[in-house]
């Protein structure tokens, strides 16, 4: 008995050999010298005697999953989601106000009347996708550009006009710049400038929720295709593998990291083929279709919650400038910008599929624009006459308890204030 | 046969003499002053560095089930044992290998600290702390203030064996203090032995700051203490002042508080005089009270770090010193510290500012 369990063991692992020598296109001719497996440490692989390096090449290119085409029809409908009304309600009119925000925030940082903007043009779909199908208390890590995901989650228009504007009413009390928002009551946790050091936190973050007993949440870490080129990026991916983090590693690729194209960001396969190569199980999604992403990311957290990380990579275009301070006509053709605002715009998919349900029409459509546009013009108005927070705050946080050395400073800087107030702008700021 | 006698003794005290030289060579460059204060009362026993570091992580553990250790190799107990014991006794999800990366362990650290748990990692020598420098001063140091206080990476302790060894050369001899001690956010902490090893460590690990633990490695085994039982915690941005006098004011931090203790001991023997001795303890932020007291009090300063001198740490009392105590300097404020060069290997002893560089710096001092 002991023998046939023996044997048929054997068996079933020769059969597994075989199999993944098939899935692979390295084609190793093992079988020519018996096929025997390496005793190695390092890698459990099979010898061969003819010698072939391996190049981009090598294996099939990841494909990209999608659930609609650019009418907002169902390719296949076994893949339709079948998400319920108000919930795709809720994901339309997100994207709908994002856009409407974006633009009129860009605006108005032209005119000067906030330091900095950076919109969401073109990924819109990937905020919602992603949003609808995670948990309200999924803790989220994002880099800058998923504003989306923040107003789906609940954050008000009000908290991040009041952000950019750095007014009193900002919880991060004016100290970082504009569209760096964060938010404890939804989980978001506030965005910083370097780039991708959100994602070894993020794997961090989710280890300590796996450690939690009955833990029910997962972390969403979202990139662009320009971080995952940080040593961060490598070292979180690693990390997320070797210690089975719940952590689903949300890769947005635009094709630009300001002005450099992805063709001089790196020459494999994308983002995606990073995954199978340090043991994570990946897929790659359009990011235009938020149908397809919600159906990744959903299936993403059954698998994180079972402490298998995910890579995801979304594929979609920067259809606006890197920020208010670029100018992205100077590095890539007017055309091609055009192209993936009119024929693959996310919106427009979502909106086209809800007309199709008939969940929408002209009428809802003109009426969501306008509701969209006039609370962000009456916030910015708002914010602009809140004053900003009183200047000790400059001072406050650094530590829980503020040191001697701190307390000093303060002082100083009081002592001038009181002599040379006139040539400060205090009118602007609270007071005691 | 007399002579002969005599030739074979001259070959064994040539021989003696030279395995002597080796020997001296790679010997420490400072003679141990144990704490014969304890911080509290109860039982003792005796413990080297290393191990009152373990124990304060075992009553970490014990204490808190959120805690975790991590970094390269402390799951068999780490390069230098701190870990020993550690996983078996708590499990493999407490105490557990990464892998070997520091900007990753930093980050990771962040993570579990972001999400509420105590994190406590270890970076194998702070030489190997600069991959991790980003994550820990534009992340942890900066996470409270930038979020207006909503999140915070005060969780997060930093462990790390600094110092000079003997032989460590260029990356296994560094003292990065003055790095961090120009970032607002971090605490930075270094302790002089067993003692003060465990109560600082568990105060960092309780304190809501981020903390960087700088370790000097080569007390790990050299320094033993009566070490109490019993949980205690020392406190942070304090420093001790360990030997009173009227002459001048030593202040160092580390290893380097025991060359300052010999020297205040030879000061008093050859030159007699008596010398302030203070653990600064904390680096960042630190005790300017209990420094610029003793400074009014004696009128003469001498700083020695290990570290190079230009930006170390050594420049920032100084300054601060010069300014708050500028009427009561008697003579210029010293600085005796390594040299403006990488950290050498074969030319450790003229490196490192040892007690005979201090006292000829402290006997010019007092006779300015």
């Amino acid at each position: 008995m002991a023998l046939r369990i023996g044997v048929s063991f054997v068996r079933l692992n020769s059969l597994r050999h075989a199999a993944r020598l098939l899935s692979t296109h390295t084609r190793p001719e093992v079988f020519n010298n018996g096929g025997s497996i390496s005793d190695f440490p390092g890698a459990r692989a099979p010898y061969v005697t003819e010698m072939k390096f391996l190049n981009e090449n090598s294996y099939d290119l990841i494909p990209i999953y999608r659930v609609m085409d650019k009418n907002g029809d169902i390719i296949d409908s076994r893949e339709d989601p079948n998400i319920d009304k108000d919930t795709l309600l809720h994901m339309y009119k997100t994207m709908v106000q994002l856009s409407q925000m974006d633009k009129i925030l860009y605006e108005s940082q032209r005119q000067g009347r906030i330091s900095f903007y950076m919109t969401n043009y073109g990924e819109e779909g990937i905020h919602v996708g992603s949003a609808s199908a995670l948990s309200h208390r999924d803790l989220v890590f994002a880099q800058y550009r998923e504003v989306g995901v923040f107003l789906y989650r609940g954050m008000t228009i009000t908290e991040l006009v009041n952000q950019c504007y750095g007014n009193y009413e900002d919880p991060g009390k004016g100290r970082q710049m504009p569209v760096h928002y964060g938010s404890k009551q939804h989980n978001i946790v506030t965005i910083s400038s370097p780039l991708a050091t959100q994602m070894p936190q993020a794997v961090g973050a989710a280890y300590a929720l796996k450690r939690v007993p009955n833990n029910d949440r997962c972390v969403i870490c979202y990139f662009g295709d320009g971080a995952a080129s940080e040593g961060d990026a490598h070292a979180a991916f690693n990390f997320a593998a070797t210690l089975d983090c719940p952590v689903i590693m949300m890769c947005r690729n635009n094709g630009y990291a300001i002005s450099t194209p992805t063709s001089e960001q790196y020459r494999g396969d994308g983002v995606a083929s990073r995954g199978p190569a340090l043991g994570i199980r990946t897929v790659r999604v359009d990011g235009t279709d938020a149908l397809a992403v919600h159906n990744a990311v959903r299936r993403a957290r059954e698998l994180a919650l079972d402490n298998k990380p995910v890579l995801i990579e979304a594929m979609s275009y920067r259809v606006g400038h890197h920020s208010t301070s670029d100018d992205s006509t100077a590095y890539r053709p007017v055309e091609e910008i055009q192209k993936w605002t009119k024929e693959e715009s996310p919106i427009q998919k979502l909106r086209l599929y809800l007309e199709r349900k008939g969940f929408w029409d002209a009428d809802a459509e003109k009426q969501c624009v306008k509701e969209a546009r006039d609370t962000v013009v009456r916030t910015m108005q708002e914010a602009e006459k809140k004053k900003r927070p009183h200047w000790k705050e400059m001072l406050e946080d650094v530590y829980y308890d503020m040191p001697p050395s701190l307390q000093k400073q303060m002082n100083q800087m009081e002592k001038h204030l009181e002599k040379h107030s006139e040539h400060y702008p205090l009118s602007q700021y609270q007071h005691e | 046969m007399a002579s002969w006698l005599t030739r074979k003794s001259i070959i064994v005290g040539k021989l003696t003499k030279y395995v002597n030289d080796c020997t001296k060579r790679l010997s420490s460059h400072f003679i141990y002053y144990p704490d014969n204060e304890k911080p509290v009362a109860g039982e003792t026993i005796k413990m080297n560095m290393m191990q009152a570091i373990n124990n304060a992580m075992d009553i970490t553990l014990r204490d808190d089930p959120t805690a975790v250790l991590f970094g390269e190799d402390v799951a068999f107990g780490g390069v230098f044992r701190c870990a020993l014991g550690l996983q078996d006794k708590y499990g493999k999800d407490r105490v557990f290998n990464t892998p070997l990366c520091e900007q990753g362990i930093a980050g990771f650290g962040i993570g579990l600290a972001t999400a509420g748990a105590t994190a406590i990692a270890e970076i194998q020598f702070a030489d190997y702390i600069f991959p991790a420098f980003d994550q820990l001063v534009n992340e942890a140091a900066k996470a409270r203030y930038r979020s207006g206080g909503q999140f915070d990476a005060g969780a997060l302790t930093v462990r790390t064996p600094c110092g000079a060894v003997g032989h460590g050369g260029l990356y296994h001899s560094q003292s990065p203090e003055a790095y961090f001690a120009h970032t607002p956010g971090l605490r930075v902490v270094m302790p002089r032995g067993p003692i003060t090893a465990k109560g600082l460590l568990l105060s960092c690990i309780r304190e809501r700051d981020p903390c960087i633990f700088l370790e000097p490695k080569i007390l790990y085994r050299s320094a033993a203490e009566e070490v109490p039982v019993e949980d205690y915690t020392l406190p942070l941005g304090k420093a001790q002042v360990l030997r009173e006098g009227d002459a001048a004011t030593l202040i160092a931090w580390g290893t380097q508080v025991h060359v300052l203790l010999e020297v205040a001991q030879m000061a008093e023997e050859k030159l007699g005089v008596k010398c302030d001795v203070i653990d600064l303890m904390s680096i960042l932020p630190w005790d300017e009270e209990t420094v610029c007291n003793s400074v009014k009090k004696t009128g003469r300063c001498l700083i020695a770090h290990e570290a190079p001198l230009t930006s170390g740490f050594g420049a920032e009392l100084a300054a601060t010193i010069q300014e708050e105590c500028f009427l009561h300097l008697e003579a210029p404020i010293t600085r005796v510290t390594g040299w403006d060069t990488p950290f050498p290997h074969v030319f450790e002893p003229f490196y490192l500012p040892d007690k005979w560089r201090c006292y000829s710096a402290l006997s010019k001092l007092i006779e300015y």
